[in-house]
């Protein structure tokens, strides 16, 4: 099959990019989205031409790498997958398809569908976390957490961070991100001594790093490979609310 | 049996007397330093996955100062991410009769006695802290509804003592390591250096005092200075090209440090993992794991006649050949990871196997369908069932996966004493990255085990004894041992960039990884080893002479990255296939074919080869020099390892 692309490429941040097409032939349609764009750079390596940077590591989907825009959607036509888990059986012989980075004036771009998320780092590093140093946990088996308890904070711990959440909100929020972590640990038993500070802190960190806020789009959940509900984020708005209406009350 | 005696490079500090209490006694014994003097000692972590997230978190805690690496653009991104199944430990909370002793045994034997008693008993009998210290970080493991931790049971084990949070057991780890590292990030006690790669090892007055990386978004060159650099850098395994690694998992730290003096250990302990999904076409970037725990409850089998090319569920029950049940009764579907291997590949050299290219077994699930329902399947495996179905196009609800070996992981690694200290001093290894505990084969849910013992309970001991005696004078980025190994990795990219030929990365890659698979995959010989050296040299020469790599240094340029990457693999390559060629014996995922029993199965050579292999680097196109450590089992007798 044959697939004609049009790619963002942008030399470096501070350079202004523009669409390129491309055309790719000869086609299989058990091949991966990203095999694709790997023929596409073998030709444009053999031709001289600079090839299309985009990340991507574990190809199976888990470890939050790659994506990129696909016909205006993060991670692309299939819903709970990201870009690396798309296969070209999911697109027609002779498509036009455009490809695009996360756009976000959190997620700067480094190089064509390349971008920088280490915004979410100084997320997680704000307090996504229990602490408790190594050597001192008492026997797992201590502390008993209900299956259905375990299971909603799997749910949210799911969340691999890939930054599509971002990319699809029209305010540019990480409020589903931030939200998935806040739950994971709100909803444990382990979690609850930091429960109250976590979520300020969390949330103060995402507005330092010029995210927007949620405005109950629903994108965010729309295109999340994970799957991640929207009703981490009434959660985590739960979970603030309370502490900023406390903090309010001890004036 | 002879006594062979142990180079005088190989040291083990393996501690004597009775093992039960070997690692007790050794932490006694080591050396400590207060606590405001360890804030004083920079500590270099490169790698972010379960080991080095672990070992950097822990190393902050106790107030030593730490920087991280990882090529990746987060942390959280290192491929232990993927590990699907669940994690070991010798928690017996099924009351099975498990204990540490038996999953010290089940590992040493599973291994097939290949690998240090003392080591493989501390690390079973850590396993225990590490399931408690991860479900005080949160980690989200199955629960029963109770309230209880859930176990399943893995490969080579007959008990049930593996941990698991549903498909994505290396995710949740992961994020846990890395969320305590985090915190120690905030606490200003670890800095990260992520899109990072470290090219070099800088060596002052032969210690590790230092690494050269190459900033990936940049180009530009950095020194950084420690007063000792932890690898946790993971395997090698793709340097088969094919492989269920990552595709930016690479040995560049480890073979770059085994160029500075570090040993290499049995390089040719790679293991085949059974059940992969197979190869569609050669356009294909890599191969997808479906994990082990899928053979609680899949059967696998494939048609007793040869050719048969019936959809499966034509053929009928009598004329099916579920040859682990058959071949190995005691552990059936659950025997160990090699063994299973072997076997699917026996099966399918006799033309019975299937799938368009007939290099597939099934794994068929219709019986416990049938018994405990669609739901049970969908909450242990829906994950993975759903990743079958994005890859193949198939619904395994309805039809058996098909499945066939494929590269997982590597046993080999850089050599490591009993503190994880390499032959370098102050040069430590976790992880895959070191040669490790596994022996000649991992059993499942190990190397999350393994990965995590090192960083959270070896290396914040160790590490203390050697800087508290080791005499580390102040170095500077930019004295001259920096400037000239930094010189050195400039000259090396720009030789790369200037040749300038006609043939890619990829086809180069892909070249070495066929030869490898062919002549040092699942089965080799002394004639395919050799073969394969001669191949591989010549691959190397002309890679050095034809390879084109576009772009230049000073900017995000993958292709560069994976052309040193590529290089390394090169070299490797022939290492691998010259210690499969020494070792003149099958043991573990090393099936040598002169060696074998009459069934088939591996044939060890205790009297030659009951040893470590580790290599020395000699210089450019010198043979590197063999040295050995003998293996000693005083616990544990090797036996034939019988699963039937």
């Amino acid at each position: 099959m044959t697939l004609h692309l049009r790619i963002w490429r942008q030399a470096h941040a501070q350079a202004s990019g523009r669409f390129v097409s491309y055309t790719v032939k000869d086609l299989s349609p058990d091949m991966s989205f990203l095999e694709m764009l790997d023929v596409l750079n073998e030709e444009l390596t053999k031709k001289g031409e600079a090839p299309v940077e985009f990340d991507s590591d574990c190809r199976e989907g888990i470890c939050g790498t790659c994506g990129f825009v696909i016909d205006g959607v993060a991670h692309g036509p299939r819903r709970g997958r990201t870009v690396c888990q798309l296969y070209l059986r999911d697109f027609r012989d002779g498509q036009s398809v455009t490809l695009e980075p996360f756009r976000a004036k959190a997620f700067p771009v480094i190089q064509d569908l390349v971008v920088d998320r280490s915004a979410f780092e100084r997320i997680i590093a704000a307090g996504g976390y229990i602490s408790v140093d190594t050597g001192s946990a008492p026997d797992a088996n201590s502390i008993l957490i209900p299956k259905e308890v375990a299971e909603g904070a799997f749910d949210a711990a799911a969340c691999i961070g890939c930054g599509a959440c971002v990319a699809a909100c029209p305010n540019a929020s990480a409020s589903l991100f931030v939200s998935a972590k806040i739950a994971h640990l709100a909803l444990l038993p382990q979690g609850q001594p930091e429960r109250h500070r976590r979520v300020l802190k969390m949330v103060a960190q995402m507005d330092r790093e010029n995210f927007g806020n949620c405005s109950n789009h629903g994108e965010c959940e729309a295109v999340c490979p994970k799957n991640i509900s929207i009703k981490q984020i009434a959660l985590m708005r739960r979970e603030y609310l309370t502490e900023i209406w406390k903090n309010f009350r001890a004036l | 049996m002879t006594t062979l005696a142990a180079s005088p490079k190989l040291i083990s500090k393996a501690p004597s007397g009775p093992i039960e209490s070997r690692w007790t006694r050794h932490v006694d014994a080591l050396k400590l330093i207060n606590p405001t003097n360890k804030r004083k000692f920079t500590i270099l972590v490169v790698g972010t996955g379960l080991a080095g997230a672990s070992a950097a978190a822990s190393l902050a805690e106790l107030g030593y100062h730490v920087k991280t690496f990882c090529l990746q653009d987060s942390p959280r991104r290192a491929h232990s991410i993927a590990a699907q199944g669940g994690i070991n430990a010798a928690k017996n909370y099924r009351n099975d009769g498990d204990s540490v002793w038996r999953l010290f045994y089940d590992t040493i034997k599973g291994g097939d006695f290949r690998a240090r008693e003392a080591n493989v008993y501390r690390l079973a009998e850590l396993s225990v802290h590490i399931i408690d210290q991860c479900v005080a970080q949160g980690v989200p493991f199955a629960r029963e509804y109770g309230g209880l931790l859930d176990n399943r049971s893995f490969g080579g084990a007959q008990v049930s003592r593996t941990f698991y949070a549903r498909g994505q057991t290396g995710q949740q780890l992961l994020l846990g390591a890395y969320s305590a590292m985090m915190r120690q990030v905030e606490a200003g006690r670890v800095e990260l250096y992520p899109r990072r790669e470290m090219l070099d090892l800088v060596l002052i007055h032969n210690q590790a005092r230092g690494i050269i990386c190459r900033n990936l978004v940049t180009g530009q060159l950095e020194a950084y200075v420690g007063d000792a650099v932890v690898l946790c850098t993971g395997g090698y395994g793709n340097a088969y090209f094919l492989a269920t690694y990552a595709k930016n998992s690479n040995a560049t730290a480890i073979w770059r440090c085994y160029k500075r003096g570090a040993l290499f250990a049995d390089p040719c302990f790679t293991q085949i993992h059974p059940t992969c999904i197979p190869v569609t076409g050669d356009y294909q970037s890599k191969l997808t794991l479906m994990s082990e725990s899928l053979r609680n409850d899949g059967r696998v089998w494939v048609p007793k006649k040869k050719g048969d090319t019936r959809p499966p569920n034509e053929i009928p029950e009598d004329e099916r050949d579920y040859y682990l049940e058959r071949k190995y009764p005691g552990y059936g579907n659950l025997a160990p990871r090699d063994i299973s291997s072997r076997a699917a590949k026996a099966v399918c050299d006799e033309r019975r196997g299937v799938g368009a290219s007939g290099k597939a077994v099934y794994l068929d699930f219709s019986d416990t369908i049938r018994e405990k329902g669609l739901d049970y399947i969908k909450e242990q495996y829906g994950n993975l069932f759903e990743m079958y179905q994005h890859i193949t196009a198939e619904d395994p609800y309805r039809v058996p996966m098909r499945i066939y070996p494929a590269v997982h992981y590597t046993m080999g690694g850089l050599w490591v004493d009993y503190n994880l200290m390499s032959t370098i001093p102050g040069l430590f290894v976790l992880g895959e990255a070191n040669f490790s505990d596994h022996g000649a084969n991992r059993l499942g849910a190990s190397a999350l085990m393994q990965g995590l013992a090192d960083g959270y309970f070896i290396i914040p001991y160790t590490i203390g004894d050697y800087l508290a005696d080791a005499s580390l004078p102040k170095v500077k980025p930019d004295q001259r041992e920096f400037r000239e190994t930094q010189a050195e990795v400039e000259a090396k990219l720009k030789r790369l960039l200037a040749i300038q030929g006609d043939k890619t990365l990829l086809e180069f890659h892909r070249e070495l990884g066929l030869l490898l698979w062919d002549y040092v995959g699942m089965a080799r010989n002394a004639q395919g080893l050799q073969q394969a050296i001669e191949k591989i040299r010549h691959l190397r020469q002309e890679f050095w002479q034809n390879v084109k790599i576009p772009g230049s240094n000073d900017m995000l340029n993958k292709s560069l990255e994976m052309a040193g990457r590529v290089a390394d693999f090169l070299e490797l390559g022939e290492l691998m296939a010259l210690d499969a060629l020494q070792r003149e014996e099958s043991c573990g995922a090393h099936f040598r074919e002169e060696y074998q029993t009459p069934d088939g199965e591996a044939l060890r050579n205790d009297e030659r080869f009951s040893h470590v292999a580790a290599w020395e680097y000699a210089g450019e196109d010198q043979p590197p020099e063999l040295h050995k450590e003998p293996l000693v089992f005083e616990f544990v007798k090797p036996t034939v390892r019988s699963y039937k």
